[in-house]
């Protein structure tokens, strides 16, 4: 496979997935801000967004002051923020373009079309018809774009290429949500109803909130969300699933120059195999996730020497 | 002007070759006509079939507009048509094959040297470089229309990068989804193993020695007018589509950057013209070629298709002399007809233009795209007094033809149902031992009212094309 051809795949399967965690993350904020709270607690919620994102800049050029209405439309449809939703589903499907002929007509049409939907619904249509209904549409649209790659396209280095895209950026979007959302909800003591919903919601983004249930049929407690997001390897969403993909998919589409690569993607995978989630609450959660994304980070740019962008001819 | 028209006779009958369409366009209600339009509309957009114009702003797409009653050539007419291409093509390969080596028709005198050798097509680096099979013109569109009964022209013949086969390909593809009925009624001629025959003459003319090559597809990239047909083309293909950068020469080797390393193209078929093919030996600042391909190519390691320098064989102003190369190479008398033309560097024929400009048809010699033309009936004084200046100060950039009264054929326009002009490119694919082709071809329609210019740049569209089978 052409070495940018594999890039376009990997890109575009990163920005789709990109726009609906992206999606998540804002639903819940958009949720834990309905339960009673302070306007400073609230605002607070949604200035996590933006430095999540490490976009205080950009952000800071359009707008003054740090509110849902304002967050909500620079992430959702400001064409100006490389990093919004309307950003992420354009450039999916920019992507997708670039190699339409390598990607099944069916992929293509539903990259197509999801962009060309999303570029005709304006902030404030959106806004009226409730962000909610958009969150779920978002989800939606990209639960199609994967469904109809798994169900038409040939597993060969192309599909190899699209889950490593599509579980790398999970991995970090998941450690991204549950970084924002956690040191919201740290342990303190004052255990009470309010922690309940805001930890339900943070399930929900993640589709957590029923396999939570199943998996523990008990209370919901910071330890088990930590353990269920991170260490259960049969949950879909959590850094343990994405890196048994990211590990597998990448031994699929081994060359002479990834040797580095994989054993990185290994010794990240061995971390969370064998990772006990006392441990990793034992020491500073929020430096742990840090470590992660950095390494996720990492990862992305071995792939993108190795396979991506060859330097030299020899590649 | 009388003109003629595809499906209904002079006296107001409905031809032969129509009456099954026109029992069914009758029997079938406008509502669902209206339906189906539409529907088509959505899904060549949902598909994202569209072209990029020139001129507008950057990565802007349009929709080709496509109609839904078919152009329709019963089956006699198109194995005469059918065995004039072939005739054609072939002369047009040799040709090539000619001035690249011998020369024989320039010393016979047939053709005047300097319209070969100073023509800006010519290109000098392929002089004595054997291609694969003799065959220069791998793809050819050959760009036919009808002024009246059983009289066909050829008004072009595209040797370099004809594009367009894709829409004939999805139209046919969209007919057969809006309107099944239709050919369960009809013995429509099918056309979707193009791409099968394509790859089968690409891969006819590898280098000696390869057995099992490598072909691929070769795109300026995606802001390219035809990129969707690059990208259709691969896939149908099942090749990869590649860029300039994504190809590197060492050694006189053309190799490909794969996730796996570097691995050996044998045969390209490039969609970029031959000055953007190696910044080494064309255009210096073309970003879009590959530095030392012409070398790779001139040492017979790799094939391109259509070969460096064909455009010397299609430029307007060796036009004329081609019914000449089918005597001199076949010692036959042509089937097709060329439009007869005015070559305005002539002192007589510039005499002769200039004084029936309204009249005529005036292109420029290395115009294409429907850009650079004027045409008499259809212009103002002003337009007319334009090109007047700009033939006397260069009359040898230029020809002039008769305005040739295109047929028709009805076309769903705004006002409801209305004739409107066309002409037809069939597709001709020519290897060492054969020249093939899809039967039928490109349909494009002028969609203005009394407009001759079909190309889809200035506001063509397009219709399915049916060959009937007997």
């Amino acid at each position: 496979m052409l070495s940018r051809t594999a890039d376009h795949l990997f890109w575009m399967s990163r920005y789709i997935e990109r726009a609906e965690n992206l999606a998540r993350l804002l639903d819940v904020t958009w949720q834990m801000s309905l339960v009673p709270q302070s306007l400073d607690a609230a605002n607070q919620n949604w200035n996590a967004v933006i430095a999540l994102n490490s976009l205080e800049e950009t952000y800071a050029k359009k707008y003054s002051t740090v509110n849902a209405d304002n967050v909500l439309r620079f992430m959702v449809s400001d064409p100006d923020n490389y990093a919004s939703i309307h950003s992420c589903l354009r450039l999916a499907r920019e992507n997708a373009h670039a190699v339409r002929g390598t990607i099944t007509t069916e992929m293509w049409e539903t990259l197509n079309s999801t962009w060309l939907e999303a570029r005709e619904k304006s902030f404030e249509q959106i806004s009226n018809a409730g962000v909610g209904e958009f969150f779920e549409w978002v989800k939606m649209r990209s639960s199609l774009s994967r469904g109809v790659t798994m169900g038409t396209l040939l597993q060969d280095k192309a599909y190899h290429f699209i889950r490593l895209g599509t579980l790398l950026e999970r991995a970090d979007n998941t450690a991204r949500i549950l970084d924002v959302k956690y040191h919201v909800l740290r342990p303190h003591g004052d255990e009470g109803a309010t922690d309940f919903y805001q930890w339900g919601a943070l399930l929900r983004s993640v589709s957590g909130f029923e396999v939570y249930r199943k998996v523990y049929r008990d209370v919901i407690t910071p330890e088990r969300v930590t353990e269920l997001l991170i260490l259960r390897d049969d949950m879909p969403r959590s850094l343990h699933f994405c890196m048994n993909g990211v590990v597998k998919n990448l031994d699929l589409v081994a060359n002479s120059l990834s040797n580095e690569t994989q054993r990185q993607a290994g010794l990240l995978h061995a971390q969370l195999h064998y990772g006990r989630v006392e441990d990793i609450l034992a020491d500073d959660l929020h430096q742990w996730l840090t470590d992660f994304m950095d390494r996720i980070y990492l990862l992305g740019d071995g792939i993108s020497k190795d396979f991506l962008v060859p330097m030299s001819e020899a590649a | 002007m009388n003109f003629y028209n595809e499906m209904i006779d002079t006296n107001g009958g409905v031809r032969a070759h129509y009456q099954g369409y026109d029992e069914w366009l009758k029997a079938t209600p406008p509502e669902r006509i209206a339906r189906k339009r539409a529907e088509a509309d959505l899904a060549f957009h949902r598909v994202g079939i569209t072209f990029a114009v020139y001129g507008e702003e950057a990565g802007k797409e349009r929709l080709i507009p496509f109609d839904i009653i078919p152009r329709i050539i019963p089956s006699a007419e198109w194995k005469s048509m059918q065995k004039g291409m072939r005739q054609r093509v072939t002369a047009l390969n040799m040709f090539l094959r000619d001035i690249y080596h011998d020369q024989e028709i320039l010393k016979a005198g047939k053709i005047p040297t300097e319209q070969v050798m100073n023509n800006a097509q010519y290109r000098a680096e392929m002089q004595g470089v054997d291609v694969p099979g003799d065959i220069y013109a791998h793809i050819a569109g050959v760009d036919m229309v009808r002024a009246g009964e059983g009289e066909c022209y050829v008004l072009e013949d595209n040797l370099r990068v004809p594009s367009g086969v894709s829409y004939m390909l999805e139209d046919r593809k969209m007919m057969m989804r809006l309107f099944p009925e239709l050919f369960a009624k009809h013995k429509v001629a099918p056309v979707q193993h193009y791409p099968d025959m394509l790859l089968e003459k690409l891969r006819a003319v590898a280098p000696k020695g390869v057995s099992n090559p490598t072909v691929v597809v070769m795109t300026p990239g995606a802001y390219n007018s035809a990129y969707f047909e690059h990208t259709f083309l691969a896939q149908q293909m099942g090749v990869e589509l590649v860029e300039g950068r994504d190809l590197f020469v060492k050694d006189e080797v053309v190799y490909m950057r794969t996730t796996q390393g570097p691995q050996r193209v044998d045969v390209i078929y490039r969609r970029i013209d031959d000055d953007f093919m190696d910044p080494l030996a064309f255009r210096p600042d073309s970003s879009l070629g590959v530095p030392g391909i012409l070398k790779a190519y001139q040492a017979g390691n790799v094939t391109l298709s259509n070969a460096i320098g064909t455009g010397v064989a299609d430029d307007k102003s060796i036009y004329p002399y081609v019914p000449e190369m089918i005597r001199f190479y076949l010692g036959e008398e042509p089937i097709l007809n060329n439009v007869p033309t005015y070559m305005c560097r002539k002192p007589d024929d510039l005499k002769y233009v200039l004084a029936h400009l309204s009249e005529l048809v005036v292109k420029e010699v290395h115009g294409a795209g429907g850009y650079g033309m004027l045409v008499g009936p259809a212009s103002t004084k002003e337009q007319i007094e334009h090109f007047r200046q700009l033939l006397i100060a260069k009359p040898d950039g230029y020809i002039a033809q008769p305005t040739l009264a295109l047929s028709n054929c009805p076309t769903f326009v705004e006002e409801g149902i209305a004739p409107r002009h066309l002409d037809l490119r069939p597709f001709v694919l020519s290897s060492g031992n054969c020249v093939n082709m899809v039967p039928g071809g490109l349909t494009r329609v002028a969609l203005t009212k009394g407009s001759l210019v079909v190309n889809s740049s200035q506001g063509g569209g397009t219709k399915d094309t049916w060959v009937l089978e007997d």
